[in-house]
């Protein structure tokens, strides 16, 4: 049980910085998921949390107490990794041991330790097996076994998952949920598949090139992306993106080809004349006959996904994505009609990339 | 490339038969020539049979080659060279693999040069250094005036001396240093993944514990390729014990063998021994011979690196 805090840190590999300045405070028991995509910073933070990697500069400090120095051992993080890093030669007791074993810990107590971690993750049976006669599943949760006996205060999680299969995915996902409940350690989880993030986060973290985007919950990243970035990263089928001018006179968003998106009026009159991006999530669309809708599109092609299809329409230079459960026939190179759900307009500033706000008072609140 | 056709196996098989004849016939010939009297040795045409003096000449070469004692020393020297390469070739490697060091490439390639100079090139330096070990220190002193410095304060002439010939640690030391094993083993050490030292980092394992704990166990075919290939090596030695050595209770088998021959113009015109000097020789054979055969399969795995 730790809190962690990290302050402006910030990591240069000789004159090149990979990540410029994170601030990010994580609560005692938080299961924290660091999103991105690769190359994003993400794994060299929790290296640095680790003591893995040196901090170049700024602070990372676990209950109050600096630890930019201190070996990686001494600041009471457990870490999994990604290819598992089991030491080959050993049994899975052993393995489950080792850390106990260079702590000094007498042999008998040690191997009751490792009974009750292995009956926590039911590896009771396999004791005896070497890492080489494991199943992948089976390895990652020696190496989690391996994590937990040393009852860390600090979880930390590299990519952990993207070696298995999508099924067994799945169930180690519910895994280090659950273990994550029972020990109560603060947990910090790196990846780059946003279904995971989405499912295992207290609270999600979205990095891209060296800086943290976006921290919320999940329902806040999904639903109030702060970013061009984070609205196109979060979401599957990815949000769509059209450029046009927003207009206070028509309260709308005025796109090229003169079709119009309304909006609401303090949002509007907020941001008169600025020319901006705005996000549509496919299943916040729905489709009407040609006409209907607040703009047309042509029809190109559909993805059948079992429980809902995925239209694709060509509209301007853009392919724009529809996810319907409905499933109406649609023809090939016929315009349909999309209407816009009530809520479903992410405005974006076209030159940050920021999301736009409607000013009340001197409080920004979200009006869309 | 695997074809399967008659004549080509006749013929890939007619190949490897010549080779194999190649190899044992001088075998062949050494334990029919040990197994005769003189006489029947010199005889023209030859003898191709074994006969029946095998026993006899086999004692006489033990008792009058010494052979016992040389065994000893020689056994000695070979596990001296032997562990004394693993240990420091272990070492050598591990600081050049796992450390992060300014003068690590530095370091790696004068290992690297002292490949391209074996010991037979530069065994006019090495008996020097041998005669003295600490002549390159002395050196070091005189060159930049501290020796001029001692004995102009104190008076004291620094003169220091460590003689290492007819030693055990002469014969060992020349051997042990060479850079092969470092390359074997730095070879290995670079298959380790990363992640298994970060693992180990955050199991709390220092440096030597790692080394102790998971590299060394997982290097067991390494060291036993190694262990066979320096065990093999020192006790074929040859040119570095003949010069190193003087007195004759350090001698090594391979130079006593060379006095079983004895030459022309010492023995006055007699015949050398060659009966004795074959049955020597066999029994000089056989412990390498054993080794390569008992270790052979962890030696071959040991350079093919498969294991993991």
């Amino acid at each position: 049980m730790a809190q962690i805090s990290i302050r402006n840190v910030r990591k240069s590999y000789a004159k090149q910085e990979v990540v410029h300045g994170v601030d990010l405070e994580v609560a005692t028991g938080e299961f924290i998921v660091i999103l991105g995509p690769s190359g994003c910073g993400k794994s060299t933070l929790l290296r640095m949390i680790a003591g893995l990697e040196s901090v170049t500069s700024g602070d990372i400090t676990i209950d109050n107490r600096v630890v930019n120095d201190l070996e990686p051992h001494q600041r009471g993080c457990a870490m999994v990794f990604q290819n598992y890093a089991l030491y080959p030669h050993m049994t899975v007791a052993e393995n489950i041991g080792y850390a106990l074993k260079v702590a000094g810990l007498p042999k008998v107590d040690r191997l009751a330790r490792v009974q009750a971690v292995a009956t926590s993750v039911g590896l009771t049976e396999f004791l005896e097996r070497r890492p080489g006669q494991l199943s992948g599943g089976q390895r990652q949760r020696v190496a989690m076994a391996r994590a937990i006996i040393r009852e860390p205060k600090v979880f930390l999680f590299d990519e952990p998952l993207s070696n298995l299969d999508a099924k067994l995915r799945v169930q180690m996902r519910h895994e280090i949920r659950r273990i994550h409940n029972h020990i109560h350690a603060t947990s910090v989880f790196v990846t780059h598949d946003q279904q995971e993030g989405m499912t295992l986060a207290d609270r999600l973290v979205v990095m891209n090139k060296g800086v943290i985007e976006q921290v919320g919950t999940p329902e806040e990243i999904y639903h109030r992306p702060a970013s061009v970035y984070v609205g196109g990263f979060i979401g599957s089928p990815a949000m769509n993106f059209l450029s046009g001018q927003i207009s206070a006179q028509d309260s709308a968003v005025v796109l090229a080809n003169g079709a119009k998106i309304p909006l609401p009026v303090p949002l509007a009159a907020a941001h008169d004349g600025q020319f901006t991006q705005i996000g549509l999530r496919p299943e916040e669309l729905a489709l009407v006959p040609a006409g209907k809708g607040a703009f047309d599109a042509a029809f190109e092609f559909a993805e059948e996904l079992g429980a809902a299809r995925l239209y694709h329409f060509q509209f301007e230079d853009l392919m724009l994505t529809v996810l319907s459960a409905d499933k109406p026939a649609v023809e090939k190179g016929k315009p349909m009609g999309i209407r816009i759900g009530a809520g479903a307009v992410h405005l974006f500033a076209a030159d940050t990339g920021k999301r736009l706000s409607a000013k009340v008072g001197s409080r920004e609140r979200e009006l869309v | 490339m695997i074809e399967r056709t008659p004549i080509l196996n006749i013929v890939t098989h007619l190949i490897l038969a010549s080779g194999l004849i190649l190899l044992l016939l001088p075998m062949y010939l050494t334990i029919v020539a040990a197994s005769h009297t003189l006489n029947d040795v010199i005889a023209v045409p030859p003898n191709l049979l074994p006969g029946d003096q095998l026993w006899v000449n086999l004692t006489e070469a033990w008792t009058k080659g010494h052979l016992g004692d040389r065994f000893l020393n020689t056994f000695i020297v070979a596990f001296g060279v032997m562990t004394g390469k693993i240990v420091m070739s272990c070492i050598t490697a591990f600081g050049l693999v796992f450390f992060d060091h300014r003068l690590k490439m530095p370091i790696f390639w004068l290992i690297f040069i002292t490949l391209m100079l074996p010991l037979e090139v530069r065994i006019v330096p090495t008996y020097a250094v041998a005669a003295n070990a600490l002549l390159p220190f002395q050196t070091l002193l005189d060159l930049s005036g501290i020796t001029w410095l001692i004995s102009a304060v104190s008076g004291i002439e620094v003169k220091m001396e460590w003689n290492l010939l007819n030693s055990y640690a002469g014969l060992i030391m020349p051997l042990v240093a060479t850079a092969t094993g470092t390359f074997l083993y730095r070879q290995f050490f670079l298959t380790i993944p990363e992640e298994l030292v970060e693992a180990a980092k955050m199991d709390g394992a220092g440096p030597l514990r790692f080394l102790w704990d998971v590299l060394i166990p997982l290097s067991r075919t390494n060291i036993a390729a190694l262990a066979t290939i320096m065990f093999v090596y020192a006790w074929n030695q040859y040119l570095w014990p003949l010069l190193v050595v003087t007195d004759q209770s350090y001698a090594m088998v391979a130079v006593e063998l060379g006095r079983l021959v004895p030459k022309l113009s010492a023995t006055g015109g007699e015949v050398p021994k060659w009966h004795i000097a074959m049955a020597g020789t066999l029994i000089v054979m056989l412990p390498p011979i054993l080794v390569v055969i008992f270790m052979q399969r962890w030696f071959v795995r040991g350079l093919i690196n498969t294991d993991k």
